[in-house]
């Protein structure tokens, strides 16, 4: 395995570790995920609106709102201790480094994801079906792009006064493209459309992904080295 | 301070220009014939908008210069072009609206460009925000040079992403591959405006450039 893998697993799995011995993150941004859901539910007028119509909106933005929670706390726990200058000072190649954040950020979002999806199926009554390996499919495409740009501005925000609040009005207009093409996708998944219908809105997440993980990789060193 | 005292000179006789953008083309362009006097406003917005667009586009051009280069002066020009941006960026997003009531019938639509911009507009007061919380310049440079690069690259997925429901925002009429289907003196009107907030921009980005030199001096002398 290339040494900058290995590298970056290892990062990854460092965090995993602390997330997984802790657990008050990831149970409140799941717990959280639970409440967007329940709130949507008391929004929206049963009699106006049938809940396949609105689900797919629903989903994503559930997943975009726990998203930016979980990701808001990835390099806070770096900052406590100087931790992040310990891992800077480790002869870590910095695309290693970010790559490492990466899959941890992946990690994290992906397991709320997991869980809020049953979830959305209990509230909204939805027969996901054979869309399940679908949705799973463009979940994963679509949150591999916002989650490396909210990796790097998640790196940015925690170094400014109001970080809670930075990386929501950075990350958003970021998140516009992912979730567009998500929502569009899943519509078509849950109406059992044909993939034909899908494919431009799927290359354009792919694109996305290609395009920002590259992106990221490359700024990443301008972000953490002084 | 130089710049500061140019910038403003610039700034004056571009403001005086452009009040002559506004005699010309109330008095001397004739009415267009199926908007009437609200087309009028069309001297204004698309040269705002192309301000705006050329704003925001140099700020990420100037963001990949500075990582590269790692230049104060890139990153105190892309700062004075992203405030720059944002001032014509708001007079592109409340002129549009002004005009589309009368000829669409609504405020606002979730049209291609009109998303694009608006979520450009937001990027750009998001990237200001991001340089009023960092303290650090050689930080703040940085970061910055960031979003600047990350915001260029947003631009064309947001235009695929929302080009995809039908548009309603009238098609390029200038830039197109056939000839500017205007009458002369619409066209000679719009010219002028486009040069005029050209002037403007180079104006007023030249005024914040020299108010950053300024403030650092000033920061410079405080922290002694």
């Amino acid at each position: 395995m290339p040494e900058s893998i290995r590298l970056a697993l290892a990062i990854a799995a460092k965090d995993i570790r602390a997330e997984l011995r802790s657990r008050t993150a990831l149970l409140s941004a799941v717990v959280f995920a639970a409440l967007v859901l329940v709130v949507f539910n008391f929004a929206r007028d049963p009699t106006a609106l049938s809940a396949t119509v609105l689900a797919p909106s629903v989903l994503w933005v559930t997943f975009a709102l726990a998203a930016m929670v979980a990701l808001n706390r990835a390099f806070n726990v770096e900052r406590e201790h100087g931790a992040l200058d310990g891992l800077l000072l480790a002869p870590v190649p910095r695309g290693a480094l970010f790559g490492g954040k990466l899959l941890a950020n992946l990690a994290f979002v992906g397991t709320v994801e997991a869980v809020t999806l049953p979830l959305f199926v209990l509230f909204f009554n939805v027969d996901l079906g054979a869309a399940l390996p679908g949705i799973c499919g463009v979940t994963l495409l679509a949150t591999i792009g916002f989650v490396s740009v909210g990796t790097i501005f998640s790196a940015m925000a925690v170094r400014t006064r109001f970080a809670e609040l930075m990386l929501p009005v950075l990350l958003l207009p970021f998140m516009v493209p992912p979730l567009v093409g998500a929502v569009q996708v899943t519509s078509r998944l849950l109406a059992d459309r044909p993939l034909s219908e899908m494919l431009g809105w799927l290359r354009l997440l792919a694109l996305y992904d290609v395009v920002f993980v590259t992106l990221c990789t490359m700024v990443f060193p301008a972000v953490v080295d002084e | 301070m130089a710049v500061a005292r140019r910038g403003l000179v610039l700034s004056v006789l571009a403001m005086l220009a452009l009040s002559g953008v506004y005699v010309l083309a109330l008095s001397h362009t004739p009415i267009e014939a199926r908007q009437g006097l609200a087309q009028k406003i069309f001297y204004l917005h698309v040269p705002a908008a192309w301000s705006a667009l050329l704003a925001f586009s140099l700020v990420g051009i100037c963001g990949a210069l500075y990582l590269w280069l790692h230049d104060p002066r890139l990153d105190r020009f892309g700062a004075a072009s992203a405030e720059v941006g944002v001032a014509f960026g708001a007079v592109m997003l409340t002129t549009g609206p002004i005009w589309a009531k009368p000829i669409w019938g609504t405020w606002w639509t979730w049209d291609a460009r009109l998303t694009l911009t608006l979520f450009l507009f937001f990027l750009f007061v998001g990237y200001l925000a991001l340089r009023a919380a960092l303290h650090d310049p050689g930080e703040r440079a940085r970061f910055s040079a960031v979003v600047g690069i990350l915001g260029l690259l947003l631009v064309p997925f947001i235009h695929l992403s929302v080009y995809l429901f039908r548009t309603l925002h009238p098609q390029p009429i200038v830039l197109k591959p056939s000839k500017p289907s205007l009458p002369p003196e619409m066209l000679r009107t719009l010219l002028v405006s486009f040069v005029v907030f050209t002037l403007l921009y180079l104006g007023l980005v030249m005024l914040r450039y020299g108010l950053a030199l300024i403030e650092e001096a000033a920061e410079e002398a405080r922290d002694g």
